[in-house]
C-alpha cells in the first residue's frame, strides 16, 4: 500500500456513516460540499456531553456547570489559533455562515450604510451573500454592485476600480465558490478594498475545510465559516471579525448572556464575545466542533489537500476518458474550470437533465447534488437551470470515483442510443 | 432500479407533444421537483390529457398516467384503481419527496375529471 492510500483508509475508518448501505449499494458520498460526514471522535462528543457533562453554561454555580463551560471556551479558542485570530474574543459562536453573515449585515451594515452608499458582492455568491445585502441595501438605501465572473468561472477583476471604490462601504465575497470550487484572490481584493475605505467580509464556508486560514495574515475584517462543512455538526458556526469592528457594532439579538445588566429604563450589554452570543447555546455541538478541528490539525490540511487535489485529477482523467469515446461531441461538460480550484467539480450532460443524471446515479448509490446549488444568479450566467456538482473530500477514494465514472458512461451510451 | 429508470425515460420519449401555448403556470402541477405540465380538454364525453415534463424520468411518470388516463370519461378516471403504482415499488424508485410530486399529478388529473364530470352531457 503507498502513503497516500494507507492515509485516506486511516482517515476513511474514523467515518463510520461511509461504511453505510444505500437502497442496497454501498454509499459513494460526493455530496461534501453539501455537508460533510463527521469523524467519530465528534459523534462520541455529542454522545459524551449530554450522557456526562450537561449543564447550561456561564455563571457556573456548581462543577458539572463549571466544566462544561471550560468545554465550551476551550473551542473557542481552538477556533481562535485554527483561524490565527488575535484575539479569542473576536471568534463569535453562530448557527453557520448563514446567520455570521445576517449579523455583520444587520449590525455593521444598518449602523454604517448611508443612502447611495454601496455594497460589493460577486456573481459567483451563495444566496447566503446575497439576500442580507440585498435585505439591508433596501432597508438603508443603498447600492448592491456585482464583481463580474467569466466563463471559467473566475472573477473578472479588470474593471475592479469602477466597482471597488470610496463609494464601496462593505465588500462581501466568497473565498471558495460552493457551486465551481474556483479559489478567488481574495487577499488581492482585502488589500485593494481597504485602499478604498471599504470592509471585507468573507464567506469561508468552504474554504475554511480545504485552505489554510490565517485571517491576521488576510488582514480581512470579517470571516464567517460553518462547523458542518468542516466534519463538524450542523448547526453550528463562526463569525470572526476584528475587535474593534465588533466593539463598535451594535448587538444582533437580544436576551440573557448577552447583557450585563438589565433594568426597564436601560440594559447595558455584555463584552466580546458573549454581546453577540444571546441565549443559551448550541453546546454540545460547539464542543463537537472543537473535535472536527482536532481530526482536521490531527490529519493535516496539508494532507487532506493532497489526496482531495489527487482525487479530482482522477475524476478529470474519468472525464476525459468519456469524452474521448464520442469524438466531435463532448457528452460531459465541465462547468467551473478555474485555474485554482479545490475538490469540487460540477457539470452537465448537454443530452439530459441534471435531475435525471441524479436520480441515475442516486440508483447506483452515488450521492451528488443537483440543481442550482443556492446560485441562482451564478447559474443564470452559465444559461443553466442547474449542474450536477461532484465534491470530494479526503475520504473519498479513487475506486469510487471509477464507479461514479462508470455510471456516468451508462447514462451517456444510453442518451445515444 | 437504474435500468427501471432508463426505462421510464424510454417511455417519456412516447408522450405525444405537448402544443407549448398550454405549458404555462396555470397548467404546472404543484409540488413536484421538476416542471409538470398537464392540461385537459374534454371532447365527445372523454378527457384528453397533453402533458410534458423539463426532466425525462418524470416525464415518464406522466406517460404512465397518461396511457391509463387519456381519452377516458370522467367516471373512468374516477373509477381508477392505480393499483400498479405499489406494485412496480414506486416510493422506492423514486423517493418520498418526488413520490409527493406524483401523487399531486393524479390529484389534478382526477381533479380536472371532477370538473368535466359536471359538464353538461351532449345530447
Amino acid at each position: 500500500m503507498t502513503k497516500g492510500m494507507h492515509d485516506i483508509e486511516t482517515i476513511r475508518k474514523q467515518f463510520p456513516l461511509l461504511h453505510e448501505k444505500i437502497n442496497g449499494k454501498s454509499l459513494v458520498y460526493f455530496d461534501n460540499a453539501a455537508t460533510t460526514q463527521k469523524p467519530q471522535r465528534v459523534l462520541d462528543a455529542l454522545n459524551q456531553y449530554y450522557t456526562h457533562d450537561n449543564a447550561n453554561i456561564h455563571r457556573a454555580a456548581h462543577s458539572l456547570a463549571a466544566r462544561a463551560t471550560e468545554y465550551f471556551e476551550a473551542t473557542r479558542k481552538t477556533v481562535q489559533q485554527f483561524i490565527h485570530a488575535a484575539e479569542v474574543e473576536e471568534v463569535i459562536f453562530t448557527k453557520g455562515v448563514t446567520e455570521s453573515i445576517n449579523l455583520v449585515a444587520q449590525t455593521y451594515g444598518r449602523s454604517v450604510l448611508k443612502p447611495g452608499d454601496e455594497v460589493l458582492i460577486t456573481g459567483m455568491e451563495h444566496h447566503s451573500n446575497i439576500v442580507p445585502w440585498q435585505m439591508i441595501c433596501e432597508e438603508k438605501g443603498a447600492i448592491l454592485r456585482v464583481i463580474p465572473v467569466n466563463d471559467a468561472g473566475e472573477l473578472l477583476l479588470d474593471s475592479i476600480d469602477t466597482l471597488l471604490t470610496i463609494k464601496t462601504k462593505i465588500l462581501s465575497c466568497v473565498w471558495v465558490s460552493n457551486a465551481l470550487g474556483t479559489i478567488n484572490p481574495v487577499k488581492k481584493l482585502i488589500e485593494y478594498a481597504h485602499t478604498v475605505g471599504a470592509v471585507v467580509l468573507l464567506d469561508g464556508a468552504q474554504a475554511c475545510a480545504h485552505l489554510e486560514v490565517d485571517v491576521q495574515d488576510l488582514d480581512c475584517d470579517f470571516l464567517a465559516m460553518s462547523s458542518h462543512k468542516l466534519y463538524g455538526p450542523t448547526g453550528v458556526g463562526v463569525l470572526y471579525g476584528k475587535r474593534a469592528l465588533l466593539d463598535a457594532m451594535p448587538p444582533y439579538q437580544g436576551g440573557g448572556e448577552m447583557i450585563q445588566e438589565v433594568t426597564f429604563a436601560k440594559t447595558t450589554y455584555n463584552e466580546l464575545p458573549y454581546k453577540f452570543e444571546a441565549g443559551t447555546p448550541n453546546i454540545a455541538d460547539v464542543i463537537a466542533f472543537g473535535k472536527a478541528i482536532e481530526f482536521v490539525n490531527e490529519t493535516g490540511k496539508e494532507t487532506l489537500s493532497k489526496i482531495e487535489s489527487g482525487l479530482m485529477e482522477h475524476c478529470s482523467k474519468g472525464f476525459d476518458s468519456i469524452n474521448e469515446k464520442y469524438p466531435g461531441t463532448s457528452p460531459i461538460v465541465r462547468i467551473g474550470t478555474a485555474h485554482k480550484k479545490i475538490s469540487v467539480q460540477s457539470f452537465i450532460l448537454p443530452a439530459m437533465h441534471p435531475f435525471d443524471v441524479g436520480m441515475m446515479l442516486d440508483a447506483r448509490g452515488i450521492a451528488v447534488r443537483t440543481g442550482h446549488h443556492c446560485t441562482q444568479p451564478l447559474m443564470r450566467h452559465f444559461g443553466l437551470e442547474g449542474t450536477i456538482r461532484a465534491s470530494f473530500a479526503a475520504y473519498n477514494t479513487e475506486q469510487e470515483i471509477d464507479v461514479f465514472i462508470q455510471a456516468l458512461e451508462n447514462i451517456v451510451r444510453h442518451s445515444n442510443k | 432500479m437504474e435500468s427501471r429508470l432508463f426505462y421510464l425515460m424510454d417511455l417519456g420519449k412516447k408522450l405525444p407533444v405537448m402544443n407549448d401555448i398550454h405549458k404555462t403556470d396555470e397548467f404546472l402541477i404543484k409540488g413536484c421537483q421538476s416542471k409538470v405540465w398537464v392540461y385537459p380538454s374534454f371532447v365527445r364525453g372523454k378527457l384528453q390529457f397533453e402533458a410534458d415534463s423539463n426532466t425525462e424520468i418524470t416525464k415518464g411518470l406522466v406517460y404512465l398516467l397518461w396511457s391509463v388516463w387519456n381519452n377516458r370519461t370522467p367516471e373512468e378516471i374516477n373509477a381508477t384503481d392505480l393499483y400498479f403504482i405499489e406494485k412496480i415499488g414506486m416510493q422506492n424508485m423514486i423517493g418520498s419527496q418526488r413520490s409527493n410530486g406524483f401523487a399531486n399529478m393524479i390529484r389534478q388529473m382526477r381533479q380536472y375529471a371532477a370538473v368535466y364530470a359536471q359538464a353538461p352531457k351532449r345530447a
